[in-house]
This record gives C-alpha cells, sequence and structure tokens, in this order.
C-alpha cells in the first residue's frame, strides 16, 4: 500500500503532509459547547432528584412508609401522609386522559383523512391557539365559568340519572344522598384534558400524516371503507406514535399545577364519587407551600415533590417500553 | 429463510429455459368475452387532461398488457378500472367505461364495491404493518368473515395460489414487513385474491423487484390467468411478451403549440401482432427499442 503511494509519481518520498490539519477553531468550540450543554442537563436532573431528597428527608424518616403513604393529611397536628394526594393526581389524570385520548383521535383523524388540506389548515391554528393559552387563564376559567355551569347545569342532573345504577352510580352518582360540586376531580379532569388535547393532536396528527399512501392505497384497492382503511392501516401504522403522544399528554396532566390548584376543591379525600372535591400532589404544594415554613410541613411539601418526580419518571419510562415493544413487534423479527 | 430462497431459484430455473416458446406463442385470435368495456374515455386531473379518448376492450381471463412510456397515462387508465383515481382530488373520468355491462361510473354505484371485485397490486410492495396472516385475512375480514376456520382456509388458499404458502406457513404470526421484496409483493398477491376479485389490475407489479423475484411473479401471473382477468401495466417489454396475451400501446402526445401534453392509446391488439405486425409506425419505433 504504501509502497504504491511512494512511487506515485506526483508524491515525492518521505511522509505525506496535510493528512493531519489542526481542526478548525469553531469545530472544537461547537464541540465543546454541544458536550458541557450534554452534561449540564444531566447534572441539573441529578441536582434537582439529590436537592430535593435531602429537603424532604425529614419527612420521610420520621413519618415512615406508613406515615407518607396514609391518607391522613393535617398539618396542623403534624400528620402529613400524602395518599390522598397520590390518589388526587392519578385519578385527575386518568379522567384527563380518558377524555383528551378520543377527543384528540378524532380531531387527528379528521384532519389527516376527512377534510380537504385547505380547509384542514384553519382547524390547525386554532388547536394550536389553544395550546399556548397560558395554564393560569385555564385555571381561571374553569373556576369562573366552567365550574358554576357544570355545578348547576350538569351534575345534579348526571348525578340523579346514574344514582342507582351499578358502578355508573359510585362513579357519578351523588355522595350522602345529594351532594356534588362543580369542583371536582372530575372538573380538575376535564379541563386538563382541553388542555392537553392540543399536543396530543399535534402529536398524533403529525404521526399519522407519515402513513404511507401506498398502505393506504392498498386497503382501499381492497374495497375497503374509509374507516375500513383507518383501521387497519392507520392505526397500526401509528399506534407506537399515539402511544408515545398520550404518554407525553398524561406526563404535562400530572405535573400541571394551576388548574389542579384552582378547579378541584382542595380536599384531600380518597372516594370514588368524581363529582366531589379531591386534591392532586402539584395542587397541595402549590397551595400550603407558602404557609410550610419550616420542618416537617416543608419538608413533607417537597417530598411530594419528589414523589411526582418519580412518578412521572416511571410513567415515561413505561411509554419507552411500550413503545419499543410495538414497533418490534410491527417492524417483524428484525 | 434458507430453504424457500432455494424454492424461488428452482422455479426460475425451470421458467428461465421455455421463455423463448412463450414469446413466440401463439394467441387466441377469437377473444372471450369482453369485461371491460372502454369508450371515448379521457381522464382528467384537475385542468390537466391526462389521456385522450382511448377505446379498447378487455377480455375475460387473458392477461392484457399496457406498454408505452413514461406518462402516456398507461397507469391512469389501470386505475380507473377501479376508481381509484376517485381518490385523488380533482380527477375526473370522461366517457364510458363498463364492466360486464355495468357503468362503471354510474350514479348509484360505489367505488368500495367495484374495489371488492376489481383487485390492485401496487408497483411497490405495500403490506401493511400487521402479521403475515392479517394482512391476507385483511380483505376477507373487511367483508364480514369472522369464522376462524373459514379465515384459515382463505389465507392457506390465497397464499399457496400466490406461490407463497411454502415460504411462509411456519410463520404466518409474523409480520408481513420482515419479507424480502419478492415476497411482500407475493404476499400483496395473496392479500389481492384472498376477496376472490373478478379483475387484478397490476401496476407495474415487478419494476422494484430483482430479477428472480420478477421471473416469480411472472409465472404466478401466468398461473392466475386460469382464474381471472389479469391487466398489467409494464416498463419491461419483454415482460409484456412472456406473459401477456394482448398488449395496449400507450404514447404521449405533445401538442407544442399549446405546450400540453396528453396520454393517447396507439394501438391494441395479440400481443404477438403488436410485436411482430404493429400497424402503426410509433408502436413499431416502441418496440424496436427506437424510441422511449
Amino acid at each position: 500500500m504504501s509502497a504504491t503511494v511512494q512511487t506515485g509519481p506526483a508524491t515525492p518520498a518521505g511522509p505525506v503532509s496535510g493528512l493531519w490539519p489542526r481542526r478548525p477553531l469553531g469545530d472544537r468550540a461547537f464541540q465543546l459547547l454541544a458536550l458541557l450543554s450534554g452534561l449540564l442537563v444531566l447534572v441539573i436532573l441529578v441536582l434537582i432528584a439529590v436537592t430535593m431528597s435531602q429537603q424532604s428527608t425529614q419527612w420521610f424518616t420520621t413519618a415512615g412508609w406508613s406515615g407518607v403513604f396514609s391518607a391522613d393529611w393535617d398539618p396542623t397536628n403534624n400528620k402529613f401522609g400524602a395518599m390522598s394526594f397520590v390518589y388526587g393526581t392519578a385519578v385527575v389524570s386518568v379522567i384527563a386522559i380518558a377524555v383528551a385520548y378520543p377527543l384528540s383521535m378524532g380531531v387527528s383523524l379528521l384532519l389527516n383523512e376527512v377534510v380537504p388540506r385547505r380547509w384542514a389548515q384553519p382547524i390547525v391554528y386554532v388547536i394550536d391557539l389553544l395550546a399556548v393559552v397560558p395554564s393560569v387563564v385555564w385555571g381561571l376559567w374553569g373556576f369562573a365559568v366552567f365550574i358554576p355551569w357544570l355545578q348547576t347545569t350538569i351534575y345534579p342532573h348526571v348525578a340523579s340519572a346514574v344514582n342507582h345504577i351499578w358502578i355508573l352510580g359510585n362513579l357519578f352518582g351523588p355522595l350522602n344522598g345529594n351532594y356534588v360540586s362543580g369542583a371536582s376531580f372530575f372538573t380538575g379532569g376535564l379541563v386538563l384534558a382541553f388542555m392537553i388535547v392540543p399536543i396530543v393532536t399535534s402529536l398524533s396528527r403529525e404521526v399519522m400524516a407519515t402513513v404511507p399512501g401506498a398502505d393506504k392505497e392498498g386497503a382501499y384497492a381492497l374495497g375497503a371503507t374509509r374507516w375500513e382503511m383507518i383501521r387497519g392501516v392507520v392505526w397500526p401504522h401509528s399506534q407506537t406514535g399515539i402511544v408515545g403522544a398520550t404518554l407525553l399528554g398524561l406526563g404535562r396532566a400530572m405535573g400541571e399545577t394551576i388548574v389542579v390548584a384552582l378547579v378541584m376543591g382542595s380536599s384531600p379525600t380518597i372516594t370514588s364519587h368524581l363529582f366531589t372535591p379531591g386534591y392532586a400532589m402539584p395542587g397541595v404544594i402549590a397551595n400550603q407551600f407558602g404557609e410550610a415554613t419550616v420542618g416537617e410541613f416543608r419538608a413533607a411539601l417537597i417530598g411530594m415533590g419528589v414523589l411526582l418526580f418519580a412518578l412521572t419518571i416511571v410513567v415515561n419510562l413505561t411509554a419507552r417500553a411500550v413503545v419499543e415493544r410495538n414497533a418490534r413487534r410491527i417492524r417483524g423479527s428484525a | 429463510m434458507e430453504q424457500p430462497e432455494q424454492d424461488v431459484v428452482t422455479q426460475t430455473v425451470s421458467t428461465h429455459l421455455p421463455k423463448l416458446e412463450t414469446t413466440v406463442r401463439a394467441t387466441s385470435q377469437t377473444p372471450g368475452t369482453a369485461i371491460f368495456e372502454v369508450k371515448n374515455v379521457s381522464i382528467y386531473y384537475g385542468a390537466f387532461k391526462a389521456v385522450t379518448d382511448v377505446s379498447l376492450p378487455i377480455y375475460e381471463n387473458e392477461v392484457t398488457a399496457f406498454i408505452g412510456s413514461s406518462g402516456s397515462g398507461k397507469s391512469t387508465v389501470l386505475r380507473a378500472f377501479n376508481r381509484m383515481n376517485d381518490l385523488v382530488q380533482g380527477a375526473r373520468v370522461d366517457g364510458e367505461m363498463t364492466y360486464r355491462g355495468a357503468d362503471l361510473y354510474g350514479k348509484d354505484v360505489s367505488a368500495t364495491a367495484v374495489r371488492r371485485r376489481i383487485g390492485m397490486v401496487f408497483q411497490k410492495p405495500n403490506p401493511f404493518p400487521k402479521s403475515i396472516y392479517d394482512n391476507v385475512a385483511y380483505g376477507p375480514r373487511i367483508n364480514g368473515i369472522r369464522n376462524k376456520a373459514r379465515l384459515d382456509e382463505i389465507v392457506e388458499k390465497s397464499l399457496r395460489r400466490a406461490a407463497l404458502w411454502d415460504e411462509v406457513k411456519n410463520r404466518l404470526k409474523q409480520s408481513g414487513l420482515a419479507l424480502s421484496g419478492g415476497q411482500a409483493q407475493r404476499l400483496c398477491i395473496a392479500r389481492t385474491i384472498a376477496v376472490e376479485p373478478d379483475v387484478v389490475l397490476m401496476d407495474e407489479p415487478a419494476s422494484a423487484l430483482d430479477p428472480i423475484a420478477t421471473l416469480a411473479v411472472e409465472d404466478l401471473i401466468r398461473e392466475l390467468k386460469q382464474n381471472y382477468t389479469i391487466v398489467i401495466v409494464t416498463h419491461n417489454m419483454q415482460q409484456a411478451t412472456r406473459i401477456s396475451d394482448r398488449t395496449a400501446f400507450f404514447s404521449v402526445l405533445t401538442d407544442s403549440k399549446n405546450d400540453t401534453r396528453t396520454g393517447v392509446l396507439v394501438e391494441h391488439g395479440p400481443t404477438q401482432q403488436i410485436f411482430e405486425d404493429p400497424r402503426d409506425s410509433r408502436t413499431q419505433a416502441y418496440v424496436t427499442g427506437r424510441m422511449g
């Protein structure tokens, strides 16, 4: 190899030059910048986890596991059980997803498969506008407009209609005979659903738009109707991405603070009745942190933050696992 | 994985030898019944006139090949037979197209019903992201067949007819996307014939395949002719002579004054005549390779 290089007429004998120039300054600077930014993200994440855990150790050591996961929240008597908040967060998140998922799927399919492109665009603008409404505006709207309306016009009728129906009565029936509240688990879930519909829709829409036209034609050529084509082709193709979009929405719903602080009624309760007030983890942190100046109260609220943090990480990891598994199954064995 | 490939090879060898014989095979000069009648059909995409004034019959249980250069409108005409053009915004068909005497574009004719009788295989293999079994069972299922035993039977029969059964029978649950190009195309053919169509339209079904897979698909087309009427668009003239009974030659007509182009049907007839004794000089130029 080296012999042929050296016998080349244009190459003088001896070592070749110019193969090892110094890399340009911009290259090296950019590499350093990229490396530092990447590390910074990791460092911030670890620092948050470590400092938050440190500041909350008092709660975990004093209350113990049974104390932390009890439903007894009574700061004046030094009872700091987080269970009703965990329950509240779980319930509103489930409601938010249960409402937002079908709504988002419907809108995405409508925009991608039904409405002609030039009419779809204005609808997309409106949906994207919803996404930039600040969460405090959603919260205020929920509190000042949505809650009174639900309390007087919707909930009492629904509650009395399902009162004696098995399961439905337990979920939507009135508590203790006639009690329903506008500020409730369900309202929290609904407002969160409205908040996450834009992001879930926008992500699912993009996923669905990547379904190859050839595959859709394949289904149509077999005599599929539009709906049959969607079920047979669009669905399996976009499943993975849609799961991702939905879980991203779920993550947002779980962490969203101001809405749950304003519209859930702020009452730490564990009940199956969704038309009654509840409380979620971000809500109690926002509402009570100002009063919690010292000691275990403060540690408990910070600890709640740690729990929430852990919960969102678990949801995210699960999401990734599900997405990976689906993708593998669809790609085939490879 | 290794075993099936062997299968394809042996198949290829057997078809490779009698190729000459098939090329000069005499076509029946007395055609059967016409399954499609195309009369003065022009097809538009918006303001663009893609094909102008096409008239031709398609005969039952024959393979009709559409040949011609790009832009000559052969695919457009093919896609008009099962109303796939309906899916393109602004597409419009003028003139008369009948299928077994019925107006394909009649007022109450449903495009989905048309497509259940007139299936289509595409240029690029397009298996759905589902298992091999579910790919084939997709059509029967949307036709309302739910019975497991019945579906099993249809899936096996269709895969056998598409000469794919032996290669996939042990991995029906695997994704259709894991198949090789040639296998995927045969899966698409199996999927198409699983709904028992009357006609199978093929839009350059082998152009994305390697030569061995191409010959396997061609073999299959000859097989399928027994039960189906086939219309195939191809860029490959050898392929047209190998598999078709009749050939229709399309060409581009350029109007330099208005700077417009449109596809026209130049000539159609028995394949042997089109290739050996074309009536039109443009056909002759094309089939002898002097043009297009």
